[in-house]
């Protein structure tokens, strides 16, 4: 397993090896999903589309729907405005959605095919049906990473769909973060039981979560709706859950409409849900309610009742920015030792954010955006660490080195689960801890020599 | 439940008229080109189909692209080798360990399939180009592992900024002195992952085969288009090592580069999959004499059968003999094993959207179940993989894909060596067991429907009106198929399952398909109460 891994370091200035990202299409596809009756649509080649749904289909083990405009040479050469109105005109006929998400490739993006002229031209020639409608997001595969994907397309929705129709409503907006229809079902909750109307976008709860009825449904009923999109516009305020996913589409609403924006971290982890809690607080002005409290309670309990098994211990942890952000918090504060942070998406705003975490606890953390799992397991070979936290890709390095691995992130192409349990908020926290303990606790079980395995842990 | 009524599925829906329903939804241009894409098998079994052209623009389609086949197919499972890809992360990402090509490192150690390597294209590449970049993650790939070669896998942005793959493989050749080689395969070329492989059979011809020359074998074969999804590879080796035949390399399932370096030695070329490799067959053929034949190791009857074939080629009575006790003693065997899942399973009804050759083999494997093929077609396939090489010569090749190129090839003049004479080649060929595929729509039932490059509303017309008791296809239907309560098989990575070639890979597809289409949990998708006919309410009662 990853043998050919050397434990000596080089400086590479151009070859990634495993990385920790991928592009940004992918992410746009998956914000798109969350609209309500919305086709994505995949500008470029087929392959970008057929791998963004096969890989989506990995994780979610979901139907996913996209089409594609299927460039040939010609279309590379000549421009790829015919495929998409020839796309355009069958997407209406055959699937009659409400909203078609164009999200460009780096095809597309290098030819320098102007999506907004295309798609009026197509409105002005009647491609497009009276009341659907046609958004974009520029997502070349050549900047960020899949995260800078679904941060492009949550803006798209803002931006194209958001009107100031009538004053303030007594509504916020929440960008939630490319996270699971499970953890966004739970931010929907919270809001709820404090009392709070939001607009979540974009929502795939009730889209790549739906129940096995023995009828498929192209449009599942989840999603944002478009009137729910437009009226974003009239909002108070918008809460913008992790900078990298969703800073861009609160940043344009307070930019066109002056809705101030409030950039949080993923409420992932005890910390982070207390500042999102707080933050929400700010707008009911009420304390949240006993339900919720006894949540926290609870999950404050779990971490007081085992810190023998977390303190001290070192732990590596990747994927996505926001998402390791938070995770970096929490392992900190369950009084573990986060040694090697790491995440492929370019930025130095991660590095500051997991380094002022780190400042007190791990002042010499290794803390690296752009890097690749190929980096931090040469990391791992030469110091090991007790515990391993990422993706799926990450087994191959915990096989490898023989380390407690949790999966947690984008993707999990290996284990079901994320879909339905959140991560977020107060419950989704008491799921990590079990999570967490539940490896370390298996290790040291099967580590133990007979005479000291403990029947009580 | 999910199954159709008895009746329906005895008779099923009349083709003509359910061809008809398919393309009314649609546009009247989109009706008339699927039209021709959309063949009920007609009682001869001879029929004429369109394949291996452009899928329509906003089509949901099962199709990639010329990448994809190239890398993500026929190269990516050289396990020896560092496979670098040119571009923008992704294009490497999605291919990282995604096929379930298993393969086993060799004595030297060398082994990559569980690394991505990509040059991680960023925008300033796309403005000033990126070959120095390549150049440099060559160089760093070759400081870090040392592997004894590597490939270069272009993307869509690559080509269209002007890098030029297959020179700085040539020059980086020259500068680390191991073989470094270039695939032209950017994502818009061709309609499909087809031309994909053309472009990979081009490159290893030229690049790898031929490369080391060692004395030949009497039964030495090499395994064309072999991907070796779950161990199909290994149990075909093990089948063919207990006849005493030698597996000299596999293109490219538990590929190596010294293994295809050495083919052209073989005495016999068998392909698995005809549409993805038949490029090499031939020029194999055309430059060094090696024979080859269209054999198929998925299914009982049909391995055996291959086996034969196998056998009237090398034409040795000891060998044959061999070979007839191993069929005797392994189709026993599984027939046994197979037994009570056939019980199962006979009669009923299957479809399958899949590849340029599996929708095919796999056929093979159902008729040894028992179960009725309805419906079938390819992804990616050409007319030859549906009707037969014969209408080979009638082809036309479009726009599309005039720019894959199609190499020139000349006898060998030191190395060229005639396996078998004139008058054998002649009679083998006549008697169908060399040169020679039939395709896969003559062997199908007259009223069957044969769908080229299924759309996903020709998928849902198709589960609605036929309601087959399962369906075969890949990771983006999958989910959707059982939606709709009905069991789909993954024809591309086996649902993480296999091997099922061979033998004892028919007995374990037997057990997986009776686990899928018999499984309890489809019981449960209608809640009791909604099978009975009155609900009774003892709250609501008193009042």
């Amino acid at each position: 397993m990853l043998d050919m891994t050397p434990v000596e370091t080089i400086e590479r200035q151009a070859l990634r090896i495993n990385p920790a990202k991928t592009c940004q299409p992918i992410g746009a596809l998956y914000a798109a999903l969350g609209i309500h009756r919305c086709l994505p649509h995949s500008h470029g080649s087929q392959g970008c589309c057929s791998y963004h749904r096969s890989h989506l289909t990995r994780h979610f083990k979901e139907p996913i729907m996209a089409s594609t405009s299927s460039f040939t040479e010609g279309a590379a050469v000549f421009g790829g405005a015919a495929n998409l109105r020839q796309a355009l005109k069958n997407i209406f006929h055959i699937y009659n959605p409400d909203v078609v998400a164009v999200h460009t490739t780096c095809l597309s993006e290098t030819i320098g095919d102007d999506i907004p002229s295309i798609v009026k031209a197509a409105r002005d020639e009647g491609i497009i049906p009276e009341g659907k409608h046609v958004i974009h997001a520029n997502t070349p595969s050549y900047v960020g990473s899949h995260v800078t994907g679904f941060a492009n397309m949550a803006r798209a929705m803002a931006e194209l769909f958001a009107q100031r129709n009538g004053g303030a409503k007594d509504q916020i907006n929440v960008v939630p973060g490319f996270v699971e229809p499970s953890d966004m079902r739970e931010i929907k909750r919270i809001l709820f039981e404090m009392g709070v109307k939001a607009v979540v976008f974009p929502d795939t709860s009730d889209v790549l979560d739906a129940p096995q009825t023995g009828r498929h449904a192209f449009y599942p009923k989840g999603g944002v709706t478009v009137d729910s999109l437009i009226s974003t516009g009239d909002s108070r305020m918008t809460f913008s859950l992790g900078p990298y996913a969703s800073e861009e589409a609160g940043k344009i609403l307070r930019t066109r409409f002056e809705i101030p924006n409030k950039v949080l971290d993923l409420p992932v982890g005890i910390g982070a849900t207390d500042r999102f809690i707080e933050a929400v607080m700010g707008v009911t002005g009420t304390e949240p309610p006993e339900a919720m409290m006894d949540d926290r309670g609870r999950l404050v309990d779990m971490m007081t009742d085992n810190q023998q098994y977390f303190y001290g211990k070192r732990a590596a942890v990747f994927g996505d920015p926001d998402h390791v952000v938070s995770m970096t918090e929490f392992l900190r504060d369950l009084g573990m030792q986060p040694v090697y942070v790491v995440t492929g998406t370019p930025g130095r705003r991660f590095e500051t954010a997991v380094k002022g975490i780190l400042a007190q606890a791990v002042p010499d953390a290794k803390v690296k955006a752009f890097s690749d799992l190929f980096e931090l397991h040469q990391w791992i070979k030469k110091e090991p660490v007790d515990l391993l936290v990422g993706n799926t890709y990450g087994k191959f390095i915990a096989r490898a080195e023989d380390i407690p691995f949790v999966r947690f992130g984008f993707p999990i192409l290996d284990r079901v689960g994320h879909g339905y349990f959140p991560c977020v908020g107060y419950r989704g926290g008491m799921r990590l801890v079990e999570k967490i303990l539940g490896v370390l606790q298996d290790r040291e079980d099967r580590d133990s020599p007979d005479h000291s395995i403990e029947l009580v842990m | 439940m999910h199954q159709g009524s008895d009746e329906k599925r005895e008779h099923g829906p009349d083709p003509a008229q359910f061809v008809e329903e398919v393309v009314r939804d649609y546009p009247a241009k989109v009706a008339r080109k699927r039209l021709r894409h959309i063949v009920p098998v007609s009682p001869d079994g001879q029929c004429e189909i369109q394949a291996n052209v452009r899928t329509i623009p906003g089509i949901i389609t099962q199709r990639g692209c010329c990448y994809a086949g190239c890398k993500g197919v026929v190269i990516g499972p050289i396990a020896d080798m560092v496979h670098i890809v040119h571009g923008p992360i992704g294009c490497s990402y999605y291919t990282w360990m995604t096929r379930r090509n298993q393969a086993k490192p060799r004595e030297d150690g060398q082994y990559y399939l569980d690394y991505c390597f990509s040059t991680d294209m960023q925008e300033d590449a796309i403005v000033f180009g990126g070959e120095k970049k390549l150049k440099a993650a060559i160089r760093e790939a070759h400081e870090i592992f040392r592997p004894k070669a590597i490939s270069i896998h272009a993307t869509c942005p690559a080509g269209l900024i002007g890098d030029d793959v297959v020179r700085v493989g040539d020059e980086m050749s020259k500068e680390l002195g191991i073989p470094v080689f270039g695939f032209a395969c950017e994502g818009y070329k061709g309609v499909s992952q087809s031309a994909g492989h053309h472009i990979a059979n081009n490159g290893l011809f030229k690049h790898v085969v031929g490369r080391k020359d060692i004395p030949p074998d009497g039964y030495a074969v090499n395994m064309l288009g072999e991907y070796n999804i779950g161990g199909d590879a290994w149990e075909i080796e093990r089948i063919l090592n207990r006849c005493g035949i030698s597996i000299l390399s596999t293109f490219s399932g538990n590929g190596s580069f010294d293994e295809i370096a050495r083919s052209h030695t073989a005495n016999l070329n068998i392909i698995q999959c005809h549409r993805s490799i038949n490029y090499m067959a031939e020029m194999m053929e055309t430059k060094f004499g090696v024979p080859w034949l269209k054999g198929n190791f998925i299914g009982i009857k049909a391995t055996s059968k291959t086996l034969w074939k196998i056998a009237r080629f090398f034409e040795d009575p000891a060998l044959t003999q061999r070979i007839e006790a191993v069929i005797m003693e392994e189709e026993a065997q599984a027939g046994v094993e197979i037994a009570p899942y056939r019980g199962r399973l006979a009669g009923k009804t299957v479809a399958l959207f899949v590849g340029g050759s599996r929708a095919h083999h796999y056929q093979d494997l159902f008729k040894d179940l028992g179960m009725k093929v309805i419906a079938a077609g390819y992804e990616f396939a050409h007319r030859d993989d549906y009707e037969g090489r014969d209408v080979l010569p009638f082809l036309k090749v479009d726009a599309d894909s005039q720019n894959i190129e199609e190499l020139k090839v000349d006898k060998d003049p030191e190395r060229y060596r005639p396996r078998i004479d004139d008058e054998k080649r002649k009679r083998l060929m006549a008697e169908g067991v060399i040169s020679t595929y039939g395709g896969m729509m003559p062997e199908m039932d007259k009223g069957a429907v044969v769908i080229d490059d299924i759309s996903h509303h020709e998928l849902e017309k198709l589960i609605e009106r036929f309601k087959p008791d399962l369906i075969c296809s890949g990771i983006k239907d999958k989910y959707v198929i059982e939606k709709w309560g009905i069991p789909s098989k993954q024809l591309h990575n086996y649902d993480y399952g296999g091997p099922y070639a061979g033998y004892l890979g028919a007995v374990n597809f037997a057990r997986d398909i009776d686990m899928r289409v018999n499984g309890p949990a489809w019981g449960f998708i209608t809640p009791p109460w909604k099978k009975k006919p009155i609900l009774e309410a003892a709250f609501g009662a008193a009042a």
